[in-house]
């Protein structure tokens, strides 16, 4: 072991580091606005609407990440859509993440009073604002810890964007240690680095909850 | 579309491919449940020191990524004399993986055993080891299944990451058979489409599997709380 070499890759690696957070967050926005639109076409959308959302949600729940990121890799430059790996990897990784929020979201609607929406329907609320102001608001503050963790699953997850090039954290490192021939002390500081973001990020998450509880 | 006569030709390495996958899951799958299980009963002795090393060791390894503790044991290791294979790197990989995984399973499942039903077997003379065996780890079993179950269908898709560390499992050889063939994007469809297969049969199985274990809760019982915890879970 030899510290030293961590200190001289530091710089580096949480630069890298950086890309691994904006990838991830940019991740979950995607897959926000994805599982609320799949989870909503489910519920309100119609047989069709609902076949089609459980199949993409089986599909992308059930197909391990990395063949999904392949998938979308080379997928998209043959409809002619030719896009750097970084966008196909947070395409990829905003669909696989809708998948999941769409079942927490799911979730979370179950657990909103169904009077709730019958009263809104009474006083001659329009569906869409059924959503937008009393299921949805409700649903997220229902799901903040469960997507909180969903966050820390993506930001794991998107060390496999690495295979398409992504100088992200994981990237970064295998770079590093193919060239200074110290894998042990390189991967065991990105190790920690992935460690301690999701560390922050399972404490933001108590904060958010304790904050709502409350509220 | 792919040319058949490629599956032909490519067709016995993808079954040996397969093999390795199936063999790494299944290898990968015990060595989690041995260890967690091991784990979870360290971590009820009395003693402080090894309960933080085991919480360590489970937070360490639910909060890195798969692949960089896959990349330390196969390209870290040989740095102090760990000099791996890279299949065996990717059995241990995965056991260790879903060890801390199967821990937290088994744990909340030990918590969840009616406190009487131990002593009640302890007041009936039975030592620590036949508690465990006869009375423990079959109400265990029984409320945890369905997180098991999750965590082999999770660790089956695990298993396509071990070709990043040249496993010559499945999804390596169908790499390979794509870069020699250009048919990339079909390979991949087909892989994606085989691998939902695949995951849809472990889950089935598993709910089968789930049904058999927990058949007799579904029979009336005069003793109330233990089915309760079962299907609270389930």
């Amino acid at each position: 072991m030899k510290f030293s070499v961590i200190i001289d890759a530091l710089p580096y690696l949480l630069g890298a580091a950086v890309t691994t957070i904006w990838v991830s967050l940019l991740g979950v926005l995607l897959g926000q606005v994805f599982g609320v639109v799949v989870c909503v076409a489910r519920q309100s959308g119609g047989r069709a609407a609902d076949m089609a959302g459980g199949v993409y949600v089986s599909f992308f729940r059930g197909v391990p990440l990395l063949i999904q990121l392949l998938l979308i890799y080379y997928m998209l430059p043959l409809i002619g859509i030719d896009v750097p790996p970084l966008v196909a990897s947070v395409a990829a990784l905003g669909l696989a993440s809708g998948a999941y929020v769409s079942e927490i979201y799911r979730g979370a609607l179950n657990a909103v009073p169904h009077g709730q929406s019958e009263a809104a329907l009474a006083l001659g609320f329009p569906a869409q604002s059924i959503w937008t102001r009393i299921l949805l608001p409700q649903a997220f503050r229902i799901s903040v810890p469960a997507l909180v963790n969903e966050l820390i699953l993506l930001l794991k997850a998107s060390s496999l964007i690495s295979v398409v090039g992504v100088a992200e954290l994981t990237r970064t490192s295998q770079t590093i240690s193919a060239s200074n021939y110290r894998p042990l002390e390189i991967y065991l500081a990105a190790g920690l680095i992935y460690l301690a973001i999701n560390g922050a990020l399972a404490l933001f998450g108590t904060l958010v909850e304790r904050r709502l509880q409350q509220a | 579309m792919l040319d058949l006569s490629l599956l032909v030709q490519y067709g016995p390495a993808l079954l040996r491919g397969f093999g390795v996958t199936i063999l790494c899951w299944g290898a990968g799958c015990l060595i989690g449940m041995v260890l967690g299980f091991v784990l979870m009963l360290l971590r009820q002795l009395p003693i402080k020191p090894l309960r933080w090393i085991i919480r360590a060791y489970i937070e360490v390894i639910r909060g890195t990524p798969f692949l960089i503790q896959l990349f330390l044991l196969y390209s870290g290791g040989p740095s102090i004399g760990l000099r791996l294979e890279a299949t065996t790197a990717g059995i241990l990989g995965l056991g260790i993986y879903g060890s801390a995984y199967f821990a937290e399973i088994f744990r909340a499942g030990y918590q969840a055993v009616p406190k009487g039903q131990v002593e009640a077997a302890l007041s009936l003379g039975m030592s620590y080891g036949s508690i465990l065996r006869r009375v423990i780890v079959p109400a265990m079993l029984v409320s945890t299944i369905p997180a098991i179950v999750n965590m082999m269908a999770i660790l089956t898709k695990e298993t396509v990451v071990l070709s990043i560390i040249t496993v010559p499992e499945l999804m390596y050889e169908m790499q390979t058979m794509a870069a020699e063939t250009f048919a990339t994007f079909e390979t991949i469809l087909g892989m994606a489409l085989f691998y939902w297969l695949l995951v849809e049969v472990v889950s089935r199985l598993g709910r089968r599997l789930e049904a058999r274990v927990t058949r007799f809760l579904t029979h009336a019982s005069p003793q109330g709380s233990s089915t309760e915890t079962a299907t609270a879970r389930a």
